[in-house]
């Protein structure tokens, strides 16, 4: 729409080409960078808790008859440590990832995940539970915060509902995903509603999920309601939900983070940092008139 | 010049947010190595155990299953087979000589046979054993309520919590036996026992024969196996670490509801 040649010409409208303005509210800003935090803590406190018995299992038990759905494990031939993924009776060999990688003095040895991913970076399950335990306290009291302030500041409505154009856009907008094109001028000071369903699934579906599969783990929030753990299907299969769960949550931060990166990435983290974000208006041509 | 200017700026933006991951990295370990940053993360944990203790009675019970969700073998976990030469007198002894001491703030103390625990008001329970590592199993067990026991022994009223001394030394030299602690009302709930059956049969020794604790909805670590010895106190602070329990001197809560 905008014609490029009168943006270069310097009059008054290519000066006031772009603008910038205030995309997201400062309670937004900051309880997006704590959950930025949070999760970062629970997910690598998760991994560490993981790695003291890292296997899952489907059902109300780990001991059901029927083995393992997944488990990480190390296997030692010739002096050589070799890890290893299991996944419904396939086998891989994961060493350097899974099971198995270089520990001190460079020697390879079992670590169910790289010491860099695991908060503590040695296996600490005491500890890696003190962090775990802290931190979804912050994740669920900034989530509940988040919640509150969004219904009653109407982001959630304004910001975050798919409105009827945009349901009726999808089709455009997957097109404009997979061709990396990026909206301007107007159009970029909204979400679009492949993003709007993203954050509204994390917000909605996955936050929640992970959350209550969590729950679901303690044996004394088991006793609310005898049972409610078999919605789930049993305390195995929720610790199963919570760790693809989590996954799925890095699935999405990659995506986001992508998305950042390819749509101007200092201009998106000045707007979560300062909340000013730069849209490039169109430019009207002094001289058509 | 101004774009230069802004590509250095970016630069620098850049690897300060680099030097500032590798730094939280390292400093997280550092903090966890520290005396008072555990403590900080540990009023997550109180919190946790207040809110449950509200929204989740004290007296709720927890899930009990059926012989359909029974585990084929139920997981021995930590001690097999107690290393010691008394222990392994009594375990000779088919565990005749065994005597369940009750002391420390009672009225009564009292000292039981095993033919005398069996003929005490009993539960029979099939529920699931959730280990802090992650893992579950369930197990149908029967045994001696403890709140019957504590009532024959009849707790002073500055009693508040109740120790279980255990035959399973954890260290190789033969030394720092097991123990555990629980409070009044998880010793009085009824499906706190004294479990001397596992699955219909007398409790194996991997599972903690003569004698081992349930104390449903909470933790494995608290089910403490080998029991010899009950020990009523107003405070755990002068026995062994302080903590409570084995596992809690070695930094593990000592609630485990979670």
């Amino acid at each position: 729409m905008s014609s490029s040649s009168s943006a270069q010409s310097a009059n008054a409208s290519a000066v006031s080409g772009s603008q910038l303005y205030c995309r997201h509210a400062v309670g937004v800003r900051v309880m997006h960078w704590i959950n930025v935090a949070a999760l970062t803590v629970l997910l690598m406190s998760g991994l560490n808790i993981f790695s003291a018995h890292p296997a899952l299992y489907w059902g109300k038990s780990s001991y059901t008859g029927s083995g393992p759905v997944f488990q990480i494990t190390a296997r030692e031939t010739d002096g050589q440590v070799i890890g290893m993924a299991r996944a419904f009776g396939r086998e891989y060999v994961t060493t350097g990832a899974l099971g198995a990688g270089s520990g001190p003095g460079g020697h390879v040895v079992e670590r169910t995940f790289p010491s860099w991913l695991t908060l503590p970076g040695n296996r600490w399950l005491a500890m890696a539970r003190r962090w775990h335990f802290f931190f979804a306290w912050v994740f669920v009291i900034n989530g509940l915060c988040y919640l509150a302030y969004s219904i009653a500041s109407r982001h959630l409505g304004r910001d975050l509902a798919p409105t009827a154009a945009d349901w009726r856009s999808i089709g455009r907008s997957v097109l404009d995903h997979l061709r990396f094109r990026h909206p301007s001028g107007e159009a970029a000071k909204q979400y679009n509603v492949l993003q709007k369903l993203a954050y509204l699934g994390v917000i909605f579906v996955l936050l929640p999920l992970v959350a209550l599969t969590g729950l679901a783990m303690s044996p004394w929030l088991d006793s609310i309601f005898p049972g409610w753990v078999d919605a789930f299907g049993g305390r195995q299969s929720a610790r199963t939900l919570h760790f693809i769960v989590a996954w799925l949550l890095v699935a999405f931060v990659f995506i986001h983070v992508f998305e950042v990166i390819a749509s101007g990435f200092w201009n998106h983290m000045r707007s979560m940092i300062t909340g000013r974000y730069r849209v490039n208006l169109e430019v009207v041509d002094e001289r058509a008139r | 010049m101004k774009e230069r200017a802004e590509l250095s700026r970016r630069r620098f933006l850049a690897r300060t947010l680099g030097a500032t991951s590798a730094l939280a990295l390292s400093g997280c370990d550092a903090l966890s190595q520290t005396e008072w940053f555990p403590k900080v993360l540990g009023t997550g944990e109180q919190l946790t155990e207040a809110v449950q203790h509200l929204i989740a009675s004290r007296r709720a019970m927890a899930q009990e299953f059926t012989e359909a969700d029974l585990s084929p073998t139920f997981r021995s976990n930590g001690t097999a087979m107690p290393a010691s030469p008394e222990y392994a007198a009594l375990a000779a002894g088919g565990f005749d000589a065994y005597r369940l001491e009750v002391g420390g703030l009672v009225k009564r103390p009292v000292s039981l046979s095993l033919s005398e625990l069996r003929a005490l008001p009993s539960r029979t329970q099939i529920t699931r054993h959730d280990c802090v590592e992650g893992w579950s199993a369930i197990g149908k067990w029967k045994g001696a309520r403890l709140a019957a026991l504590l009532e024959a022994a009849q707790p002073k009223t500055q009693a508040r919590f109740v120790v279980f001394h255990c035959a399973d030394p954890m260290e190789s030299d033969g030394t720092s036996p097991y123990y555990e602690s629980i409070d009044m009302e998880d010793a009085f709930h009824p499906q706190t026992i004294l479990a001397y059956e596992l699955n219909d049969r007398t409790l194996p020794i991997p599972n903690g024969a003569p004698l081992r604790l349930r104390v449903e909805r909470q933790l494995g670590y608290k089910h403490a196996k080998y029991v010899m010895r009950i020990e009523l106190v107003e405070s755990f602070k002068r026995i062994r670490g302080g903590k409570g329990g084995y596992w809690e001197d070695q930094g593990y809560e000592w609630w485990a509801g979670i």
